[in-house]
């Protein structure tokens, strides 16, 4: 074979490549594809967000383009008249790690067929995502807007207050533009710079992501299984050692640097619609040392500062706040200190519900 | 073979055709052959066995070779080099144990290079002694094929595979509770092992053509089809290898084609209907018969698309080395029976079957003192075909019944076409008509094919049972 032309077909090649490449980068197909969803239509929509760590098992998987999950959302299905939507934020432990749609806190709350005053069908929507963010949460909420909630729950705990949690959520980090418009004074320019080849990657995983993410629809549809439910795991650690530290600080003056911004702005987006904080179940561990901390997260120092300064904090600013941070026996914790059993779930949502029925004035 | 592997491969031809025009392709062909048996062989848990198994392949080819080549054709000086190669190129594998590059080329880390230098010499000692008869011995070609289908059973029944693997553990001072049949993983063997018995059996019958040793090794692990197949036939093979010939654009271009057609069938079209393709997993979570039909279809195409990619990208990567191999795949679910379907799917292994199984049987049947009735014949030598080509795939209870269903599918049709042919006549004739029933035709074929494939897909006869049932509302 000829060399030349051997070379005039890769140089080709690689300029088609590199047109296309750049064609692909300017358009941002992913952009627009995200709000694209065979949820909905050919599948039903998903009863929560994608996430998933072991997708061949779970035929579901973890997602960051919120235009997609969005769109895969049973939430984007058009209002009927006689609904009362109900979203409910938070972290794993409203997404329902270890639980089935119908185990999960929205699932449990959605069979108690709780009707409002006028008649109308309470259906709560499953918006938790299992990252501890208030960022996070009011990202989400800033979105779901365009959905018509009659009610936000926005189920919270410490760990989720900027600071408070040595974690990033990867949601944030992907949506970056968006987070630093929501909150302009936490804006980090070091998270804004991106690689041309990071771009380039970053594009064609949201891409593949995309594609993956449609396809499990089939197995969504035919299984109604979003996560794997036979995974083993450990429960959530009930001794500790003689250690009071919260993240590796001990008695620091806690309340002052809460940062109630996201918890603000939400509420500011939600504009008409109320938001109910609920300070979510933690486990209150009996064992070992149980008189320094509650559970691995908090040490009861810190977590009593935080449940005081929360109160204070929704009594000024006037919010709708319940504090349910016990109602749940130790023994109804799974592998963490804030993941409820199926029975957790179902004992809270009528703890909920019945909060729901006094505070709407319906008997 | 995973991308990378088929990324490296191409890119090793085109520097061969470009740099290396010198090189003699046989030459070229040996050593990346030779190469690719460790590349690709997986990782296995026993200690060695993943060095040990491409040696085995090795050793077993050259063996081969010695038992079918006439002794007067037996040139030993011209064979030296090429087994002076191929014991260079284990050693030199060998040799990674020392250089830290374990996982780059050999699977795992190689045994000490004194246990490899005493299997050489073990080989090069059966090798001269294989080769020392003056005249080709009949019990010695029947010995490999009894051998070479002992190995293929050892390899495809649980049972066995896991006792072995325990021994294996054993031998090597490792838990033999732990065995397991993906213990004894080995690259290719099942295509390996019919072509060897096709050189043996053609020995036997006095067909095959002369070949040097390293043709021949050429032939049976030649890289783009030595995971998947085609199961070439050796005389075309070498045919293409003794002819001169240079990668000319039109080549080149044509094998390219092929490639990219190959790798997105397998890469996007197989891998995306993999993630949702009925399995043993999911056969029991699947909450409706209607879903139930959609998730068997997207196995039925993944499983074509699959293969068929994998014949494509060996073909394409062929072409470029001016190799054609054989089609394997023509339109199979186009096909209006299972006749032609079976002659349109995975066509080498069902020639193989044909040559070496279905022909010799039927004409020993129809050949026999006591006539048998033809239906008869027919039937017992296309379902024993069928069931020993499902045995190929593993000797499980599963495909054993696959086999049956195929065998039993395939009697059936060529009894129905046969009593249908006359009655159906008028109604093909008339325009339009003849259309609509070749469509159903296809339509009903491929739907038989499609339930066959739960078989196929569930190792557990219950459980494909159970969703044939739920297929159809049970």
């Amino acid at each position: 074979m000829d060399a030349k032309f051997l070379q005039a077909v890769i140089i080709r090649a690689f300029i088609l490549l590199a047109v296309l490449a750049a064609i692909i980068l300017a358009i941002d197909p992913t952009r627009g594809l995200g709000k694209v969803s065979l949820y909905n239509h050919l599948f039903p929509g998903r009863e929560r967000f994608p996430y998933g760590e072991n997708p061949q098992r779970s035929y579901n998987m973890t997602m960051n383009d919120l235009d997609a999950m969005f769109a895969s959302h049973a939430v984007a299905q058009d209002k009927t008249d006689d609904e009362f939507r109900v979203f409910v934020f938070g972290d794993s432990s409203v997404w329902g790690t270890l639980l089935g749609n119908d185990e999960t806190l929205t699932g449990q709350l959605n069979q108690q067929g709780i009707e409002t005053c006028d008649g109308k069908k309470v259906v709560f929507y499953n918006l938790g995502y299992p990252t501890i963010s208030l960022q996070k949460d009011a990202l989400l909420l800033n979105r779901t807007l365009a959905y018509q909630p009659d009610l936000i729950l926005w189920p919270l705990t410490l760990e989720a207050f900027s600071g408070m949690n040595p974690a990033t959520s990867p949601l944030l980090d992907i949506n970056r533009e968006e987070v630093n418009r929501l909150f302009p004074s936490a804006k980090n320019e070091d998270q804004e710079k991106m690689s041309f080849l990071d771009r380039v990657q970053a594009q064609r995983r949201g891409l593949a992501d995309w594609f993956r993410y449609q396809i499990y629809g089939v197995l969504w549809a035919a299984t109604g299984i979003d996560q794997d439910l036979s995974q083993s795991w450990e429960p959530a650690q009930r001794d500790f050692e003689p250690d009071s530290t919260f993240n590796g600080r001990d008695q620091f003056d806690l309340a002052a640097e809460l940062d109630f911004t996201p918890l603000s702005t939400g509420i500011d987006l939600a504009g008409n619609t109320p938001v109910w904080l609920v300070n979510e179940p933690i486990l209150v561990s009996r064992g070992e040392n149980n008189q320094l901390r509650y559970n691995f997260f908090y040490p009861r120092w810190a977590y009593d500062a935080f449940r005081e300064a929360m109160q204070a904090k929704a009594e000024s600013e006037g919010w709708t706040y319940f504090d349910l941070w016990d109602v749940i026996p130790e023994g109804e914790f799974t592998n963490s200190a804030i993941h409820l059993t199926a029975a957790g779930e179902k004992l809270l949502s009528y703890r909920i519900a019945e909060k729901m029925q006094t505070t709407l004035g319906c008997q | 073979m995973a991308i990378q592997n088929i990324l490296i491969f191409s890119v090793l031809i085109l520097l061969y055709r470009l740099l290396l025009k010198n090189m003699p392709r046989g030459w070229f062909m040996l050593v990346v052959s030779c190469l690719s048996v460790f590349w690709l062989q997986p990782a296995l848990p026993i200690r060695y066995l993943d060095f040990w198994l491409p040696v085995t392949t090795l050793a077993v080819t050259i063996f081969s070779w010695a038992v079918t080549t006439p002794p007067e054709t037996r040139d030993f000086k011209a064979s030296l080099p090429t087994f002076l190669a191929i014991a260079g190129i284990i050693l030199l594998m060998g040799l990674t144990r020392l250089l830290s590059l374990t996982g780059l080329i050999a699977p795992s880390r190689p045994p000490q290079l004194i246990q490899i230098t005493i299997a050489l010499g073990g080989i090069a000692l059966v090798f001269w002694l294989l080769a020392r008869p003056k005249r080709i011995i009949p019990v010695l070609l029947i010995g490999s094929i009894i051998s070479l289908i002992a190995l293929l059973v050892i390899l495809k029944f649980p049972p066995l595979t896991t006792w072995i693997s325990a021994q294996l553990r054993l031998l090597a001072g490792q838990a033999a509770a732990l065995a397991s049949p993906l213990d004894i993983r080995w690259l290719g063997f099942s295509y390996i092992a019919f072509r060897l018995i096709h050189t043996i059996r053609d020995r036997q019958s006095g067909k095959l053509p002369v070949v040097a040793l390293q043709e021949y090794v050429n032939y049976v692990i030649f890289f783009p089809a030595v995971t998947a197949g085609p199961i070439d036939r050796l005389e075309r093979f070498i045919a293409d290898l003794r002819k001169p010939s240079p990668l000319d654009s039109k080549q080149f271009l044509d094998g390219g084609q092929r490639l990219a057609v190959g790798m997105f069938k397998k890469f996007v079209l197989a891998d995306a209907l993999a993630l949702i393709a009925l399995n043993a997993g999911n056969a029991t979570q699947i909450t409706s018969g209607g879903w139930t039909w959609v998730l068997l279809y997207a196995f039925a195409f993944q499983i074509y698309l699959d293969f068929s990619g994998y014949t494509d990208i060996a073909i394409g990567l062929g072409r470029w080395l001016g190799i054609n191999l054989p089609e394997n795949f023509n339109h199979p679910y186009l096909k209006p029976n299972l006749t032609q379907f079976w002659n349109n799917w995975h066509m080498t292994l069902t020639q193989w079957f044909r040559a070496y199984y279905f022909n010799p049987v039927t004409r020993a049947m129809r050949g026999s003192k006591k006539p048998l009735p033809a239906w008869f014949i027919l039937f017992f030598t296309q379902v024993t075909t069928m069931v020993l080509i499902g045995m190929w795939h593993g000797i499980t209870w599963s495909f054993i019944i696959w086999g049956l269903w195929q065998g039993i599918g395939l009697f059936v049709q060529n009894r129905y076409s046969e009593w249908a042919r006359p009655r159906t006549a008028s109604i093909s004739s008339r325009p339009g008509w003849g259309k609509a029933l070749a469509g159903l035709n296809i339509l009903l074929t491929f739907n038989y094919l499609a339930l066959g494939w739960v078989w196929f897909t569930i190792p557990d006869p219950y459980l494909a049972a159970a969703v044939l049932g739920r297929l159809f509302g049970a």
